[in-house]
């Protein structure tokens, strides 16, 4: 054999993207939060491979982007279920509630908190607070707020979203 | 063909406005999806113009749209009346919330129609100082909580010699029972930046920031919306109405930490990084965002502005009681009958708002327990109801206006539980910067729960009131500082909750 053997590129797919979203916000390292949203709604998730990517793109160390990803609550390390229910359980939701509400939905969905269902249909999160405490209890799904929710109106969420 | 309102809000679209908009567009009325009037309960609220006003009908849902008279907006057994008549709103004092519900919030013509603009018009014409002197004139205090007087921070950074000033809104609304910053951002988006730029003339910044939460997608979208709306009309941007003065805003998203509505830890986070509380002094007004003199405001307090500068510090300063003037957007909220938002004088009572305009509990038993002011605001019992909403009122009885949020719980609260999730909350939320807020926290759910099980209860009540004190003067800002404040009104006005027999206890 002769001639030049052509090495299979080794640049991970997240770390393409990566650099792709952060050029598209002019590397500006202060921009760093709204880049990895935008990771995590094109990805799903912030992917390890993404981490030196972005901070060779942004001017930062590892451990700065890795900082970030950790500190806040948004940012998940591995893929969610196919619909994400966010259920609040803040003091407003809790005086119509909410606990009791956190309860009957772990039992139905047989998941935690913070868990997915076993047919990756569903997270489930907990969230301080959605801003509709006026209708409580509330809960979030995906991007849709529900308010006033009881067992039977989780029940047709849960069937939604599974379907 | 009849115009309805349908609110876009999404406390609205929680129950259903979308689909009873879908079904009146499908039925072949013109739809406008307004902001929401606030009257919560109402929704989805629809409205129906005729010629003597609105009429309203709620709440409504997909079913009840096929038998709505909307044609002749008669009789229904869902018909209000005209909404401005309707106790619920003719009592209030809307002078921020005086638009929200009746235009659509993202366009200019309808703002300016209701008024809009004229206090950037006139901000326009005046000296950044002439700006700042109405503003201190007015009385305004930061309404995010704190209290603090919004001129003498404006002030402040005008004064301050940099190639570069920032203001930024802190749209972190985290508290629970607060939604006020949502409804203005979804109702009346034009109205914050209308605030925001006032602030830029008054001081001479040229860039500003909404650092919105991400649990608020509806208000982010419309927000961006909105600025889209204001540009294109020459209202944000580059030479303002023709003028030398430009403004330009961007909008960022937060990313599921409540402290970084604490507002060093949000400057952080605009600048990418994590969410951690700075140590003043310096003060923002003088190094704030990128180490540059910034005016950080609330969503309400900048919303409060283009009524000052439109009708003069001193009609604003009319309203209100001794040194809180003006009006603040309370939020009735938890478990009440008719939550929703009402804004009156500073100096109402807890009692007309929560029976009044509320009308007691949501499930119909007596009230025990309202938290003011959010979750780091005090446990205030039903026998303190009379109790005037302003700042020096509520300090002195040991409780806090904070943002305006009002939670209501019944009989049925047990406050040690209450006290305890006030610990584990601010043990989740910390920062983890300074000691106090991130080590006290745990410690105060661990005590909590000794002292519930029973377990040296006197000596373990003295060590979690030594704790909270511990953390009130230690913490570096108020997320540890001020967790000590629901615990201890918890424990103060309901020690029977913390001393009940193990067995009940552990039940």
């Amino acid at each position: 054999m002769s001639g030049k053997t052509t090495l299979p590129d080794q640049t991970p797919r997240e770390a393409t993207v990566a650099r792709e979203i952060a050029l598209r916000h002019g590397n500006r390292a202060d921009a760093l939060l709204e880049i990895l949203h935008d990771l995590q709604e094109q990805l799903g998730f912030v992917p390890e491979a993404a981490l030196p990517a972005l901070a060779k793109s942004l001017n930062l160390s590892r451990a700065e982007v890795h900082g970030v990803v950790t500190f806040y609550h948004d940012y998940r390390r591995e893929p969610a279920g196919r619909h994400v229910i966010k259920v609040c359980r803040a003091e407003a939701c809790q005086s119509m509630g909410a606990n009791e509400l956190v309860s009957m939905i772990e039992r139905f969905l047989k998941v935690k908190l913070g868990q997915t269902t076993a047919d990756g249909a569903i997270t489930l999160e907990a969230a301080y607070c959605l801003g509709n405490c006026a209708l409580s209890p509330a809960v979030m799904v995906d991007d849709r707020l529900i308010g006033r929710v009881d067992a039977g109106k989780f029940e047709k969420i849960a069937a939604e979203c599974r379907s | 063909m009849s115009k309805v309102f349908v609110p876009r809000d999404s406390a609205a679209r929680s129950v259903g406005a979308d689909e009873v908009a879908a079904a009146l567009a499908a039925a072949g009325h013109q739809v406008i999806r307004n902001g929401s009037r606030g009257l919560l309960f109402l929704e989805p609220l629809v409205e129906v113009e005729t010629r003597d006003g609105r009429i309203a009908y709620g709440p409504v849902t997909v079913e009840d749209v096929a038998s709505l008279p909307i044609a002749t907006a008669g009789a229904h057994r869902l018909r209000l009346g005209k909404i401005e008549d309707h106790p619920y709103l003719r009592n209030q004092e809307r002078l921020t919330f005086a638009r929200c519900g009746i235009t659509d919030p993202v366009s200019v013509p309808d703002y300016v129609a209701h008024g809009g603009f004229e206090g950037l018009n006139k901000a326009l014409g005046l000296a950044g100082s002439a700006v700042v002197a109405e503003v201190t004139g007015s009385g305004l205090r930061g309404r995010g909580g704190a209290g603090f007087p919004t001129g003498i921070k404006w002030k402040t950074v005008l004064d301050a010699q940099a190639d570069q000033k920032y203001v930024c809104c802190n749209a972190d609304e985290g508290d629970s029972g607060t939604f006020a910053d949502r409804m203005v951002m979804e109702g009346d988006p034009l109205m914050l930046i209308e605030g925001m730029t006032i602030a830029a003339l008054a001081v001479g910044a040229t860039k500003g920031f909404i650092y919105i939460r991400s649990e608020y997608p509806d208000a982010i979208a419309i927000m961006k919306e909105a600025i889209g709306a204001a540009i294109a009309a020459n209202w944000l941007g580059a030479n303002i109405q023709g003028t030398d003065k430009s403004f330009y805003l961007e909008v960022r998203r937060g990313a599921g930490s409540y402290i970084c509505g604490e507002e060093t830890a949000m400057l952080e986070s605009l600048e990418g990084k994590r969410g951690t509380v700075r140590p003043k002094p310096p003060i923002p007004a003088l190094e704030g965002l990128f180490g540059k003199p910034t005016v950080i405001n609330n969503v309400l307090s900048f919303a409060a502005v283009p009524f000052i500068l439109a009708q003069g510090g001193a009609a604003y300063m009319n309203y209100g009681m001794g040194r809180s003037r003006g009006t603040l957007p309370f939020q009735l909220a938890g478990n009440i009958r008719q939550g929703g938002l009402v804004e009156k004088a500073f100096g109402v009572t807890l009692r007309e708002l929560v029976e009044g305009f509320g009308g007691g509990t949501f499930t119909g038993k007596p009230i025990r327990a309202i938290q003011v002011g959010g979750p780091l605001g005090a446990y205030v019992p039903a026998s303190q109801l009379d109790l005037a909403m302003d700042y020096e009122t509520l300090a002195a009885a040991g409780a806090m206006v904070g943002h305006g949020g009002i939670v209501v719980f019944d009989e049925t609260v047990d406050m040690a539980a209450q006290a305890r999730f006030a610990m584990e909350f601010c043990a989740i939320e910390s920062c983890g910067k300074c000691t106090p807020c991130r080590i006290g926290s745990t410690r105060g759910v661990e005590v909590i729960d000794k002292i519930v099980a029973g377990e040296d209860r006197d000596a373990n009540l003295e060590l979690l009131s030594d704790l909270c004190q511990t953390m009130t003067d230690g913490s570096l800002c108020a997320m540890g500082g001020l967790t000590p404040m629901p615990v201890m009104s918890a424990i103060r006005h309901f020690p029977e909750d913390f001393d009940k027999p193990a067995a009940l206890a552990a039940e």
